[in-house]
């Protein structure tokens, strides 16, 4: 009998079709809207976390100021190149110190030109970001000593500026220094926070205080710890070295701040998670506005099918099986819209995540869910104009015109 | 479905009708309409009785309760010695779906479904198996005349047709009675003598019962008695030979 209603019940959608698939759009909105966020943001939660590890999971960031936020700091005490020693030489478990500061500058080779962000470093960057040099090489020692004027440059600044030149031993114009290419980085492409890792010119640290800046300051300290050795430990050893050489009473607060990327992973993790979260909440809506239309149209089609009702009664059909036809009419309809909103979120999804460079997850939980979802709204809406419809007099719908 | 049991045995021993001073009044106070004023009528099996009077005679109540549509505010009405008035929706639900074929005066044929999905469509209710609904269906569109229509919609089949396609679902369950509410009321004369036609051999051939209600005594003439009602009374109930 239920599979009789079913085809009874897609029969009656065949029949109108243009009336059906407008009244499923909202189902199918909602439902492709649903699955295209939790797809997306799924796909974003696994590059962050797949950045984050190409990252290195053991590394430390240092920086001055209060700690406000990611990044963000206030009331800078800058660091100097003695607190970078002192890092190296008293904590231990650390594989690695860099000193980091950056600005952003015009590149400039002969009339082309580029805004960029130069960073002062050494060659323990490359070692702690993860970064190599591709064709070049590193700094060497005096020139790192001597605050040479050099440079490793990034593939983004290489392509805008050389093209397909041959950029070693070039001489690039930063303000109003003019440095040598000695190195290009291999590509990485976009950072967590949609920056291109590859817009850059890494040049040594003195060179950047001495030329650029024009001071002594380093923006942020590096650290990367020894495999196996725990971070937190080297994290609270480099606060307590730091408050020593800053002289801080007990009762004051840290004017400095010491990161872990670990920390950093957990919280972007998170930030992506709840923004799927809200976007699917928001999507959810659309589907119980979907679920409204249902009833409208169900409602609708009741009272245009009141002398039909009629004579389904008259033949002989229960009240209960009228409600069946009816309710089972208004999920297989709801069902289809599931259907083709999970194949159009698919496709949306993978077309996205294409856009937006973020990789496409097959999320079959969700799927189901929203399938099933959408069978629900059908089964809640239509109950009312199925009750409805079951409850008519025969006689009174006999009479209708 | 236990609830039908009792009617399964067509060996009863009184009529397949019997009405027994069947009243019927709507509303109340100043409003109150008396549809029907205690009527005692019996009508037996293969019997073709044709029911007339003017509107307002009662005539609609009477088949509305003769259906199992409407309930006798006073009287008994049992079928097949069944009383109808201690049923409830659902076992007159399924005495109708068992026992009675329904054809209207509109046809009420579902549109846009071809004449064979809307024969088929009382044995969907009865949970006949696909190949039997088919079958049956195709037999019964062959007793009204149909074969070869089967795949036309209403739209595509004309008034006396449609008709025809209704009187074929109304029998496609073999009922021991069918009530037909003014079958030929849309109809020209032409057409209207091809449905009476069908009646009659139904009636003749099949022994099936026929219950009319018609105002238009070239119709009534077909049937082998007349029932006049008026002012919620019968007033003449006459047999006659029928027009064969």
């Amino acid at each position: 009998m239920l599979w009789n209603t079913i085809l009874l019940a897609l029969r009656e959608i065949r029949r109108n079709v243009m009336r059906s698939f407008l009244t499923v759009l909202g189902i199918v909105i909602g439902v492709g809207a649903v699955i295209t966020m939790v797809t997306i943001g799924g796909g974003a939660t696994l590059q962050v976390q797949q950045q984050i590890a190409s990252m290195g999971s053991n590394m430390l960031m240092v920086s001055p100021g209060k700690r406000l936020g990611p990044g963000q700091s206030s009331g800078n005490v800058p660091f100097k190149e003695a607190d970078v020693e002192a890092i190296m030489r008293e904590v231990s478990s650390i594989a690695a110190v860099a000193p980091v500061s950056s600005q952003s500058v015009q590149a400039i080779l002969g009339n082309q030109n580029w805004a960029t962000q130069v960073t002062g470093s050494d060659n323990n960057y490359f070692y702690i970001t993860k970064r190599s040099v591709a064709t070049g090489r590193q700094f060497s020692e005096s020139e790192l000593r001597s605050g040479a004027a050099v440079c490793v440059v990034g593939e983004t600044v290489r392509k805008k500026l050389f093209g397909g030149q041959d950029a070693l031993g070039e001489k690039l114009r930063l303000q109003k220094l003019s440095c040598e290419v000695i190195g290009i980085l291999a590509e990485k492409g976009q950072s967590t926070m949609g920056q291109d890792q590859d817009d850059v010119v890494v040049i040594p640290i003195r060179t950047l205080q001495r030329r650029i800046t024009g001071n002594q300051e380093i923006g942020l300290i590096q650290v990367s710890v020894q495999d196996g050795a725990s971070t937190d430990k080297a994290r609270q050893d480099i606060s307590k070295l730091m408050r020593e050489r800053r002289h801080l009473a007990p009762s004051d607060d840290d004017n400095f701040n010491v990161m872990d990327m670990k920390e950093i992973a957990k919280m972007l993790t998170s930030t992506t998670e709840l923004l799927t979260a809200l976007l699917s909440a928001v999507a959810a809506v659309s589907l119980l506005v979907g679920g409204i239309g249902i009833m409208n149209i169900m409602l609708v089609s009741v009272t245009e099918r009141t002398r039909e009702i009629g004579v389904r009664l008259a033949i002989g059909a229960l009240e209960r099986e009228v409600l069946t036809q009816f309710l089972v009419e208004a999920v297989v309809l709801s069902s289809l819209g599931g259907i083709i909103g999970i194949i159009l979120a698919l496709i949306a999804s993978v077309w996205l995540g294409s856009v937006l460079r973020v990789p496409f997850v097959f999320n079959a939980p969700i799927i189901f869910v929203s399938f099933l979802f959408s069978a629900a709204v059908g089964m809640i809406f239509g109950y009312f104009p199925a009750l409805k419809a079951a409850r008519l007099d025969p006689i009174e719908a006999l009479r209708h015109e | 479905m236990t609830e039908e049991a009792h009617l399964h045995d067509s060996e009863h021993a009184g009529h397949l009708i019997e009405f027994r001073g069947v009243t019927k009044i709507y509303g109340k106070g100043n409003a109150m309409v008396e549809a029907l004023r205690g009527i005692d009528l019996s009508i037996d099996e293969g019997e073709f009785v044709a029911v007339m009077g003017p509107s307002g005679s009662g005539k609609s109540t009477c088949m509305n309760i003769l259906g199992c549509l409407d309930m006798p505010t006073e009287g008994t009405y049992l079928f097949r010695d069944v009383d109808v008035g201690a049923l409830d929706r659902n076992q007159r639900a399924l005495l109708r779906r068992h026992y009675q074929g329904f054809i209207f005066q509109g046809y009420n044929l579902l549109s846009r479904t071809s004449a064979l999905e809307n024969v088929e469509l009382p044995l969907l209710y009865r949970g006949t198996g696909a190949r039997e609904r088919h079958r049956l269906a195709m037999e019964a569109l062959g007793t009204v005349g149909l074969t070869g229509w089967e795949h036309h919609t209403p739209a595509e089949l004309s008034g006396g047709q449609q008709q025809r396609v209704a009187i074929a679902r109304a029998i496609v369950t073999g009922p021991a009675v069918l009530l037909a509410d003014e079958p030929t009321g849309n109809l020209d004369s032409a057409r209207s003598r091809e449905i009476m036609d069908v009646l009659t051999a139904l009636n003749r051939d099949e022994g099936i019962t026929v219950v009319m209600i018609t105002h238009e005594p070239d119709m009534a003439v077909y049937a082998k008695r007349q029932v006049h009602f008026r002012d919620g009374m019968i007033v003449v109930d006459e047999h006659n030979g029928g027009k064969a």
